[in-house]
C-alpha cells in the first residue's frame, strides 16, 4: 500500500507571478487548478481529492465549486506555513495509494504581496493564548517578529560556529538571480545581481541583507497527483514519487527553535532527509539537481548539510565557484527559486522539478533522472524525491 | 534573589551623592521666541509679556522674557533622546530598577526662580543627587524616595532656575498579594500615568523607565498617560508566573517541583519526569549572548530601529530571548556577558532585557 514509486505528479499548472495580481485569491486558485488539469489531460470531473495549506484562504469546497469538481472523498490541509509544500503531495499520494481518492489536486494560491504580506510585523502573532500564540509570546514582545529576524538569529550562530560569512550567503542569492535571469516566468527575469550588489544592499535584519531575502509575490500553483498506472496513460510523462516525507524535530518551534540544540542546523530537515533516502533507496550521489526552499539564503547552506550533499559546516565550500549554479556540482533551483522566480510558498519549486524530469524547463539541465525538493525551513517541513518513469 | 540588593543600592546612592553636582550638556538652542510661542500656546498662557516685543518693552523687564516654568523645556531631550551625558540620577535609577523597584510615581517638584530667562540666554543644567530614603512601605508597595536637584546656569555661570524633584520608586505588587490588590494596582497605574505625563528632570525618569527600545512610544509628555505598548504576550496558566515575576523584578525559570529540572520556555509538564508539579526559581540574572540580530527593517510597532534581540544563555542552563539595551548594536557579540534589567513598556507590561555586564569582579552585584 506504499505510495513510493506507485504514485506520480501528472500535471502542473500556475498563474502568472506578480506583485499585484488584481484578482481574488480564489480566482488564482481556480486558474491554477484548471491549468494543472489541462496539463495532465484531465477534467474537474476526474478529481475527488483536494489538499492545500492551513494558511491558504481558499477552502477545498470553494475551489471545488469554482472549477466544477463534484464529489470529494478526500480533503486535507497541511500546517506550518511553507513547510507544507511537499507535505501536500505526500498526503495526496497517501490518499491515492490507499484508495481513498483517485485524482488529488494540491494547490496554493495567495496575494502575498498585494494582500497580506508575511514579511510585515503582525502584532496579533502573540495575541492568542493558543500553543502557537504562547510560543510567539517569548519573542514578539521584544520585536522579534518577522521571518527575516527569526532566520537571522540562526544565521548569526551558523556563521559563528562554522566561519561562514555574509558573502557565502550572497553566493546563493547570486546563483538564484542568475537562474531567474533566463526564466521569462520569473519576476527577476533579465535582472541578475553581483556579489558586490548583494553586499551593498541595505540591512534588513543583521546579518541578513535585503538580497538575502526572497521577494513577496502574488500567484498560484497546482499539482495533480494520481497513481503511476493512471499517469502513464495521461498526456505528460509522469514524475514518479520516489519518496515523500514530513519532519519535525525534537524541541521544534515555529521559526524560533532557539532552545534545543546548538542552533547551527535544521534537525527537522534531517528527519525529512532520512525519510527520503530510506524510502527511495537513493543517496545524494544519485540526485542530479535539487529544489531547495530559499526564502532566506542561510538555510540553503544548512539544507545542503542536513540532506547529506556535504558535511556539517562545509556548505560554504560546496556552493563556492558556482557549485549550485546550472553548470555546478549540484544545480539548485534552475527556475531561480523564491529569491528569483516567485515566492509561492515552495509550490513553484515542485512544478520546476516536474518540468526538469519532463525536459521542458526553460533552464533545462542535462540528464536529470532524480530530483530532490524541499519545503519551508525553520518550521516543521517536508520533502520529495521525484524521478523519471 | 535579584541582581542588586538593598544594601548595594544604599552604598551606591551614598557614592553617587558624594559626587555632588554633575554638569549636563548645554541647551541645543538659546532661549528663543518660537519655542516660547509654542509653549504658551500649549499652556494657554496669553500674557503678552512673553510674546509681544512692544508690550514687553514697556514692562518691568524692558524686553521679552521666558515663562519661568519653561526652565526644563530648554534642555529637555526629545523623545528620541539626544546628546546626553552621564548623570548620577540615571545611574542610581537604573540600579533601583534592576533591584526590582520598577514602579515610579513623581511626588514632588519645587522650582526656585533666581531670575527670568531672556531671549539669547544659553542654559546649562547641572544635576545633584541629594538623597535616597527607604525602603518604605507605601500604599503602592515597598519603595525608595529618590530626590535630586537641577540647577540651570547661564553663560556667566549664574543660576537662573533651581528645581527639586522627588520620585517614589516602588516594587509593584503582584496579583494575589495581601491587601487590596486590584485597588492598589489601579492606583499604581494612575500614579505611573501621572508620573509619565509630568515633566521630570532632564533625561531622568524618561530614560530610566521608557528609554532604550521604546523611545518615543513610552516616554513622558505624550499626554494623558503612556501609549499602550502594542506587542503584548499571550499568557496562560503555564506561563503567568513568568510575567508576574518580571513585574516584580524577578527573572523566573520554571523548576520541576519533583525532580528539580529547569526549563524555558515554560510549559505544563516537566520535560524530564512529566511531573505537573511546576514551580520556579529566580535566575541569578546574568547570562551570555548566544546569538543575536540587529533589526533594521521593516518598522516594528512600538520600537525604534535599529534594535538588538538576543538569545541569552543563562548559567542555570536555559536560554532566554530578550533585547540587549544600553549599548550600541556594534558592541554586541556572541559571548558578551550581560545582566538582566527590567523595563516598563507601558502601564501594564514590563519586559526583562539585557545590558552589558562590563563591570569587574567585586562591583555592586
Amino acid at each position: 500500500m506504499t505510495f513510493v514509486r506507485r504514485t506520480a505528479v501528472a500535471g502542473v499548472g500556475a498563474t502568472d507571478f506578480s506583485k499585484n495580481s488584481g484578482r481574488s485569491e480564489l480566482r488564482l486558485a481556480a486558474e491554477a487548478v484548471c491549468a494543472a488539469l489541462d496539463d495532465a489531460g484531465l477534467t474537474p470531473a476526474d478529481v475527488n481529492g483536494l489538499v492545500t495549506y492551513t494558511q491558504d484562504t481558499n477552502q477545498e469546497i470553494s475551489v471545488a465549486r469554482e472549477v466544477g469538481v463534484g464529489d470529494l472523498t478526500f480533503f486535507s490541509r497541511v500546517h506550518y506555513g511553507g513547510g507544507a509544500a511537499c507535505g501536500t503531495v505526500m498526503q495526496a499520494a497517501m490518499a491515492v495509494a490507499t484508495g481513498v481518492a483517485d485524482v488529488v489536486v494540491c494547490y496554493r494560491a495567495f496575494n502575498e504581496r498585494s494582500g497580506r504580506r508575511f514579511g510585515q510585523p503582525d502584532a496579533r502573532l502573540g495575541g492568542e493564548p493558543s500553543s502557537q500564540g504562547l510560543e510567539m509570546s517569548w519573542h514578539v514582545p521584544y520585536g522579534l517578529m518577522t521571518p527575516a529576524a527569526w532566520v537571522a538569529m540562526f544565521a548569526r550562530r551558523y556563521m559563528h560556529t562554522y566561519g561562514a560569512t555574509s558573502e557565502d550567503f550572497g553566493r546563493v542569492a547570486v546563483a538564484m538571480r542568475r537562474h531567474a535571469a533566463t526564466n521569462p516566468a520569473a519576476w527577476f527575469h533579465g535582472q541578475p545581481i553581483t556579489l558586490d550588489e548583494h553586499q551593498s544592499s541595505r540591512w534588513i535584519v543583521e546579518p541578513l541583507h535585503l538580497l538575502d531575502c526572497c521577494q513577496e509575490s502574488d500567484g498560484a500553483v497546482a499539482l495533480v497527483v494520481t497513481s503511476l498506472e493512471r499517469a502513464r496513460d495521461l498526456r505528460r510523462s509522469p514524475a514518479v514519487i520516489a519518496a515523500a516525507a514530513q519532519g519535525a524535530g525534537a524541541g521544534q518551534a515555529m521559526m524560533t527553535s532557539y532552545y534545543r540544540d546548538d542552533m547551527s542546523g535544521l534537525p527537522e530537515m534531517g528527519v525529512v532527509a532520512r525519510g527520503l533516502w530510506a524510502q527511495s533507496g537513493l543517496t545524494p550521489a544519485d540526485v542530479q539537481a535539487a529544489i531547495l526552499y530559499d526564502h532566506f539564503t542561510p538555510f540553503v547552506l544548512s539544507q545542503l548539510e542536513e540532506l547529506g550533499f556535504c558535511g556539517r559546516g562545509e556548505a560554504r565550500h560546496f556552493i563556492a565557484d558556482g557549485g549550485i549554479e546550472l553548470d555546478g556540482r549540484l544545480p539548485v533551483n534552475p527556475h531561480g527559486g523564491q529569491l528569483g522566480e516567485a515566492y509561492i510558498h515552495g509550490m513553484n519549486g515542485i512544478a520546476e522539478a516536474v518540468r526538469q524530469l519532463r525536459g521542458t524547463s526553460v533552464n533545462q539541465l542535462q540528464d536529470v533522472t532524480n530530483i530532490l525538493v524541499t519545503a519551508g525551513t525553520g518550521v516543521p517541513t517536508s520533502g520529495l524525491i521525484l524521478t523519471r518513469d | 534573589m535579584t541582581t542588586v540588593s538593598d544594601g548595594d543600592l544604599e552604598a551606591l546612592a551614598e557614592r553617587l551623592i558624594a559626587e555632588g553636582e554633575v554638569r549636563g550638556e548645554p541647551a541645543a538652542d538659546p532661549v528663543n521666541l518660537p519655542m516660547i510661542r509654542h509653549w504658551v500656546d500649549a499652556m494657554g498662557d496669553t500674557n503678552p509679556i512673553y510674546t509681544d516685543p512692544v508690550f514687553a518693552a514697556a514692562g518691568v523687564h524692558g524686553e521679552i522674557v521666558a515663562p519661568p516654568a519653561m526652565a526644563q523645556v530648554w534642555t529637555m531631550p526629545g523623545p528620541r533622546g539626544g546628546k546626553t551625558t552621564r548623570s548620577t540620577v540615571d545611574d542610581l535609577l537604573a540600579a533601583v530598577n534592576a533591584a526590582g523597584y520598577t514602579g515610579v510615581v513623581a511626588t514632588n517638584c519645587e522650582q526656585t526662580y533666581h531670575r527670568y530667562a531672556r531671549l539669547g540666554d544659553l542654559l546649562t543644567p547641572a544635576t545633584r543627587l541629594t538623597s535616597m530614603i527607604g525602603p518604605k512601605l507605601t500604599a503602592l508597595g515597598q519603595g525608595y524616595f529618590v530626590t535630586w536637584n537641577v540647577t540651570w546656569y547661564d553663560a556667566d555661570g549664574e543660576p537662573v532656575t533651581e528645581m527639586l524633584f522627588r520620585v517614589l520608586k516602588f516594587r509593584p505588587r503582584t496579583r494575589g498579594e495581601s491587601g487590596n490588590g486590584a485597588a492598589s494596582r489601579e492606583a499604581a497605574a494612575t500614579a505611573a500615568r501621572e508620573a509619565a505625563s509630568r515633566p521630570a528632570a532632564p533625561g531622568a525618569t524618561a530614560q530610566a523607565e521608557g528609554g532604550g527600545p521604546a523611545k518615543g512610544s513610552a516616554g513622558p509628555g505624550s499626554g494623558g498617560g503612556r501609549r499602550p505598548y502594542p506587542l503584548k504576550p499571550a499568557k496562560n496558566q503555564d506561563t503567568e508566573f513568568f510575567w508576574e515575576g518580571v513585574a516584580a523584578g524577578e527573572l523566573r525559570i520554571q523548576r520541576c517541583g519533583d525532580c528539580g529540572a529547569l526549563r524555558h520556555p515554560p510549559g505544563p509538564m516537566c520535560l524530564a519526569c512529566r511531573s505537573t508539579a511546576t514551580g520556579y526559581t529566580v535566575a541569578a540574572g546574568t547570562g551570555e549572548v548566544y546569538s543575536y540580530v540587529v533589526h533594521h527593517h521593516p518598522p516594528v510597532p512600538g520600537r525604534e530601529t535599529p534594535f538588538v534581540v538576543a538569545v541569552v544563555a543563562l548559567p542555570e542552563g536555559v536560554r532566554v530571548v530578550g533585547n540587549v539595551v544600553d549599548c550600541a548594536p556594534e558592541d554586541v557579540g556572541i559571548g558578551l556577558p550581560v545582566r538582566v534589567t527590567f523595563q516598563a513598556m507601558d502601564d501594564e507590561l514590563t519586559l526583562p532585557m539585557w545590558t552589558p555586564l562590563d563591570e569587574p569582579a567585586g562591583g555592586t552585584r
